[in-house]
């Protein structure tokens, strides 16, 4: 390691960089312990691994589902049949993630930001912010399906009948309104973390500069704060619509997982909310050999739909990222 | 919540009348004007001589201020004037950004903060007015250039709005961003990127858009928290310069580690040493002959 010192010249003028014995562009590695190069050879397989791994499960289900998708699927909703042909699409999976997805996400923004915006900028009563602090990581930590058993009580009783089926007295608790809900627990611990950390990534005196033009506090979290955490909150709605549309518990215990849905009477959107339905997951379940349908070549092709939309949300995301990073950051 | 539209911001007229004091010639004459600087200090002091005239804005009295039992600022008094540039010196920790932040009651964010004493602005305990109100009269800019993450123009035009509106189209802030970016000696370099991201600006620029962001409040005070901190030299040449014409327009207060700084452009100084105030006088008087020993210690050793 130190032979590279050794055989520099005593006396290096100070605006000069030192010699190397090539001359040329500086050979990393050269000087490097046994271990060291282990370790970086690792690091390297590892990352090398990562990457094939995602490039086959893309290119596979790519390949699968280019073969196998039809568009008329998407449009199509699943019929009972006796052969692939018969079964017709899964146009209703896929909007019935659409509408959890949106629905979900948009319970979970909002609170998310508020509560963030809590925690990072006003963290007052100081205990009730702690305790929400750890509430919020209490729930990232619950498996969905705990959320879901613990939303059919919620969601069966008779003062939320009105967001289900409701048939004799009975409140059946299974909608699109119940499993949203639901799912935005889901969602919710990783919009607020993702928004604490743009939050606190902000130097403290640019809040300052704001209130001392006469803004207030609001204001300043309205117009500074917030658009300045942008792309954290992007990614944290990223994250938390992926964990949506990837649950399955939730989906069968408050969704039904019937593959069609199953309006209750009300006016247009609102008997489809509050009736039972099913997601592309859910769908790519039973599609697969282990469920009750049993039609791979659609399980690819539904797959092949969701991993198009995760695709799309990265895409998205990166693009605001993008954005912000053009527009620049404070040097610290 | 609604916020009422802040009432346009009062401001004198400097007429004969108002004049509240005409500056006395000074006893020494000041440099660039014949006298030889003080010993250790090169360089011209500005050309641009005396003040013309000077008003009393804001008058601190007695103010002390502490964090948590810890003393930062003691007992200091000082008047603050517009027409003439107060340059407040003194080593770190000493309590110069707690007294420039106490004048725009930044420092009651801080929690922990307790003051007494008081702080008048045109003769109203700042305590009494509204601190968003107050901040609007007297603004601030801070070492770091902070420019928000928007265009150069939503920056001066988010101080115009009210609070967190969007109302009032680009058309009718236009000659208002206008005139500030003139102010702050930015617009000739701006004018063509008005919608240009402000964080895509120089150190420099960035910090006279700061200047400029302060100055569209039309505030009575100006407070610069070692504004140059962070610049290179002709970055701090344009600050400068800038400052010294603001005087007229605005009371200036400025705190400085650069005793150079200080004596180029300021007319009165303050040395603080732990929170207090050890000597307040004419910029030619403080590095010239200091009163008092520390003074005297302060500026030569910085000097050597
Ligand atoms: N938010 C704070 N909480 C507690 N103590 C503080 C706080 N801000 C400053 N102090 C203390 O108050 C004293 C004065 O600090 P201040 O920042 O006013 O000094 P300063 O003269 O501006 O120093 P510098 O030249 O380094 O900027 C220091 O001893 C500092 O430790
Ligand atoms: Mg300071």
């Amino acid at each position: 390691m130190d032979s590279s010192l050794a055989t520099r010249p005593a006396e290096i003028p100070p605006t000069q960089s030192p010699p190397r014995p090539d001359g040329g562009r500086p050979r990393s590695g050269v000087t490097w312990h046994l271990s060291d190069r282990i370790g970086l050879a690792l690091c390297w397989a590892l990352g090398l691994l990562f990457c094939a791994i995602a490039v086959a499960i893309v290119a596979y289900l790519l390949v699968q589902g280019i073969k196998y998708l039809r568009p008329s699927m998407l449009v199509t909703p699943a019929s009972a049949g006796f052969s692939q042909s018969e079964t017709g699409g899964f146009s209703d999976a896929f909007f019935g993630t659409l509408i959890v997805a949106v629905m979900g996400i948009s319970i979970a923004l909002p609170i998310g930001i508020g509560v963030a915006v809590w925690l990072v900028e006003y963290g007052r009563p100081t205990a009730l912010a702690r305790v929400t602090e750890s509430t919020i990581e209490a729930i990232a930590g619950i498996p969905s399906i705990v959320l879901a058993l613990f939303g059919t009580v919620i969601f069966s009783s008779t003062t939320l009948g009105f967001l289900s089926r409701t048939s004799e007295g009975i409140v059946f608790g299974r909608s699109f309104f119940a499993a949203s809900a639901m799912l935005s627990l889901v969602a919710l611990p990783l919009v607020v973390a993702s928004t604490r950390e743009g939050l606190s990534a902000i130097p403290q005196h640019v809040r300052e500069a704001s209130y001392a033009v006469g803004k207030t506090k609001i204001a300043t979290t309205r117009r500074i704060l917030l658009p300045a955490s942008r792309p954290q909150v992007a990614t944290g709605a990223m994250l938390g619509l992926g964990r949506i549309i990837g649950d399955t518990a939730i989906i069968v215990v408050l969704l039904g997982a019937t593959q069609n849905f199953a309006p209750v009477g009300g006016a247009f959107p609102l008997n489809y909310l509050r009736g039972a339905g099913t997601t592309l997951t859910n769908f790519v379940y039973e599609a697969s050999p282990t469920g009750n349908l049993d039609q791979p070549q659609k399980a690819y092709a539904a797959a092949f739909v969701l991993l198009l939309m995760v695709l799309a949300l990265n895409a998205a995301v990166d693009i605001v990222h993008r954005r912000a990073r053009k527009a620049g950051t404070w040097s610290s | 919540m609604e916020f009422v539209t802040p009432p346009p911001i009062r401001r004198l007229e400097l007429n004969e009348t108002q004049v509240a004091r005409q500056i006395a010639p000074p006893t020494q004459p000041a440099n660039g004007h014949g006298a030889p600087a003080p010993s250790g200090f090169t360089g011209a002091r500005r050309s641009i001589g005396a003040p013309q005239f000077s008003i009393r804005r804001m008058e601190v009295d007695n103010l002390s201020v502490s964090y948590a039992k810890r003393e930062a600022v003691k007992s200091v008094s000082l008047p603050i004037r517009q027409g003439e540039v107060l340059a407040m010196i003194g080593p770190s920790g000493c309590g110069k950004t707690t007294l420039l932040r106490s004048l725009n009651r930044l420092t009651e964010l801080t929690r922990t903060a307790t003051f007494s004493g008081r702080i008048l602005l045109d003769d109203v305990d700042t305590s009494l007015i509204e601190p968003t109100l107050l901040r609007r009269r007297v603004t601030m800019v801070f070492q770091q250039p902070n420019p928000f993450p928007m265009s150069v123009f939503d920056n001066i035009a988010y101080v115009l709005r009210e609070q967190g509106s969007r109302r009032q189209r680009k058309k009718t802030l236009e000659p208002q961003v206008h005139s500030a970016l003139e102010r702050a000696g930015l617009f000739e370099e701006v004018k063509d990127n008005l919608d240009h991201p402000a964080l895509r600006l120089s150190g420099g620029q960035q910090q006279r858009l700061c200047i400029a962001r302060a100055l569209a409040a039309e505030p009575e005070v100006l407070l610069l928290d070692e504004p140059c901190s962070a610049l290179d030299p002709q970055s701090t040449q344009v600050i400068e310069d800038l400052i010294v014409k603001l005087r007229d327009d605005v009371a200036v207060v400025i705190v400085t580690h650069n005793l150079q700084q200080a004596y180029r452009i300021a007319d009165h100084v303050a040395f603080m040493y732990l929170g207090e105030m050890v000597e307040y006088s004419s910029a030619t008087a403080l590095f010239g002959s200091p009163r008092e020993k520390r003074t005297q210690e302060y500026v030569s050793g910085a000097f050597g």
